[in-house]
């Protein structure tokens, strides 16, 4: 095998031309592909973080059909005090549940006393706040959300820059409770709270004792449960389990289950003998529009991916037809010296293997290099109105390894019929080509 | 000891669905050490009875015994087996791998067919290169060299497994006349040192007087005072 490796690496050598052309090729195919992996999984990595650690959590509860209307923010959608209660016990018990942060969501009229705007609150207790989104202490200039205290609000800086309202302003928040009543409440602001793209992303804080306050809301209900959990990767099945305990209820009679399901919640996915439960569980990514933008990087993956076997298809196959068709005399000589059909086989195969490897470990070394200077350079993009967002690209193993066999197969396959086609070839007629 | 058999070796080719005889009812015997010819005009079986003889072809008919195996039926696999193992070959265009030197187109059978030591290999391709006066030409490559320079490189190469056959076919065509004398009188003197048998065609009247045994073939058939010198 050593021999048919240096033969074929010494029949590469021949074309020198013609291998660099091609290995180059494979490089650029292999860069293209990890660098693009990397960058992009960097950033949308980054990006979900952002949504899931500073905005949404990976999971949140809601009554069935809040979600549905999140626009207007309907009070009247808010989970009770019992079931809050019952949620909270059953969350601390779920071992793949980190931490969870009860809401309440509401729309209000903001003042500084000169002007009027709407506002978008999310109330909270800070301290489960912080340990559900750690990274939402991030976006808040002025005060650290575990700090944020009765009579203190932090308002969205597309407000604050709108209405000229700085940290320590007074403001006062006019909202309208669940019976129609109008109340307000003066507050202090203590912070600004960056923007993000995605519900929720434009929102300002408050504590939840000063919204139910305001609101004039008895007892503990609630609006959501942002959810932490403790592995992201187990996303799917930490949300069926949940899905499993809050948003399906067994039922004894099935067909009357089956009857209500399909006149009440006909978009609710339930089994025979359960109907939909009074809560709703969303993942960050059915709440987020970023999850479409996410799928559109894996598609641009999967497209460079297509690009690259394309690319190591043509070229490998394109030289290794040439190498045939420029060496059949000498396909002849070998065959006539006594060199089984399955040893030419092998070497055409060897040719293009190595033309794969070379390109791919080319492309591997460069990609490293890059992707270790883009990471050195502190680069930042913006990325809507979030400006200055470092990238931190990095190279995963099992990028590198699936890349490097894909490579390897395809170089295999593409060099497979040039190197049947030579060692099916007569060695007389191949003797006699001009 | 024979080292070559043939009775009644038969070869027809169909060339679109029409029989063509190449090769009609010959018989011979070529003993061990012999430095044979098969002569004749073009088109007269020559070169089909070397493919025979080199196991690249099969007969239609007849019976073939080569280095003490009968080779009659062998298939393609089996075929390179044999040739491997037992015959070299001369062309009459050389057939040098024209990117690599003299030491390496000699080398190469021994890379394909034999797992020996780099050393091995290196002693064994000095000695052949030697023997065929080319040793300072080593690292040239065929463009460097003239014909008969080639031809000397493609005779070290056919011997180089060990062949106890070598086979040439019209080794001298390429050649002038004195380059193909003296390239003949080389087989010969390598017939002669390493007991290599030699059967090569041609049609070249002066290179026929060099064979000790000369089979003469007129369409397809061999003539029946074919073998004496």
């Amino acid at each position: 095998m050593m021999n048919i490796l240096r033969i074929a690496s010494r029949n590469l050598m021949r074309y020198r031309r013609r291998t660099l052309l091609t290995v180059s090729l494979i490089s650029l195919g292999v860069m293209s592909v990890l660098i693009f992996v990397s960058v992009a999984g960097s950033f949308r990595q980054m990006m979900i973080g952002q949504i899931t650690d500073a905005m949404l959590g990976h999971v949140q509860l809601h009554r069935r059909g809040y979600v549905a209307s999140t626009d207007s923010l309907p009070l009247n959608l808010n989970i009770k005090a019992a079931e809050a209660k019952k949620i909270a016990s059953i969350l601390e018990k779920m071992p793949q549940v980190e931490a969870f942060s009860t809401r309440i969501k509401f729309g209000a009229m903001l003042s500084n006393y000169t002007e009027t705007s709407n506002i978008r609150l999310t109330a909270v207790h800070p301290k489960q706040e912080q340990v559900t989104l750690p990274l939402l202490a991030g976006r808040i200039k002025g005060t650290e959300i575990q700090s944020l205290k009765r009579g203190h609000l932090l308002i969205p800086e597309i407000l604050a820059r709108g209405m000229k309202i700085k940290a320590g302003a007074s403001v006062v928040l006019v909202a309208t409770n669940r019976d129609g009543s109008v109340n307000g409440k003066s507050f202090r602001v203590a912070g600004i709270v960056e923007g993000l793209s995605g519900p929720g992303g434009r929102d300002g804080y408050l504590h939840i004792d000063d919204a139910r306050e305001l609101l004039r809301i008895k007892g503990a209900e609630i609006t959501e449960v942002a959810i932490r959990i403790k592995d992201s990767t187990s996303l799917s099945q930490v949300v069926g389990a949940l899905k499993k305990t809050f948003d399906v209820k067994k039922t004894a009679g099935k067909k009357n289950a089956a009857k209500k399901t399909a006149n009440k919640q006909p978009d609710a996915k339930t089994s025979k003998g359960e109907k939909p439960g009074k809560l709703e569980v969303h993942s960050w990514r059915q709440l987020s529009p970023f999850s479409t933008i996410a799928k559109m990087i894996d598609l641009l993956t999967l497209f460079v991916q297509i690009m690259l076997v394309s690319i190591v298809l043509i070229s490998v196959m394109n030289v290794m037809i040439m190498a045939v068709y420029e060496r059949i005399r000498e396909i002849g000589s070998i065959a006539a010296m006594g060199v089984r059909p399955r040893t030419i086989l092998r070497l055409f195969l060897v040719e293009g293997l190595l033309l794969g490897s070379v390109g791919t470990i080319v492309g591997i070394v460069v990609s490293f290099l890059t992707v270790f200077a883009l990471s050195a350079s502190g680069f930042t993009f913006s990325f809507g109105r979030q400006q200055g967002l470092l990238l931190n690209p990095t190279m995963e193993p099992s990028t590198v390894a699936i890349v490097a066999l894909g490579v390897m197969v395809v170089s295999a396959l593409a060099s497979l019929q040039p190197a049947i086609k030579a060692s099916r070839m007569d060695p007389i007629e191949a003797l006699r080509h001009v | 000891m024979s080292v070559v058999s043939a009775r009644e070796l038969t070869k027809i080719y169909d060339t679109e669905g029409v029989p063509v005889p190449a090769l009609s009812d010959a018989s011979f015997d070529i003993e061990s050490g012999s430095f044979a010819a098969f002569v004749g005009p073009s088109g007269s079986g020559k070169s089909t009875l070397l493919n025979l003889v080199g196991c690249l072809d099969r007969p239609t008919k007849g019976q073939l015994t080569v280095v003490g195996e009968d080779v009659t039926g062998l298939g393609r696999d089996d075929g390179a087996r044999f040739r491997g193992q037992h015959i070299g070959f001369i062309f009459q265009d050389f057939n040098l791998i024209p990117v690599l030197s003299a030491f390496e187109n000699v080398e190469y059978p021994l890379l394909m067919l034999r797992d020996w030591s780099a050393k091995r290999r290196r002693a064994r391709v000095e000695e052949l290169l030697k023997a065929v006066e080319l040793e300072s030409f080593a690292d040239k490559r065929p463009s460097q060299l003239s014909g008969g320079q080639k031809q000397r490189v493609a005779i070290a190469r056919a011997l180089v497994t060990g062949a106890k056959l070598v086979l040439a076919d019209e080794p001298t065509a390429n050649l002038d006349r004195e380059t193909a004398l003296r390239v003949i009188r080389l087989m010969k003197k390598m017939r002669d040192d390493l007991g290599t048998t030699f059967i090569f065609s041609t049609h070249d009247p002066k290179v026929m007087d060099a064979a000790e045994l000369i089979f003469t073939l007129e369409d397809g058939k061999l003539k029946e005072d074919g073998g004496a010198a």
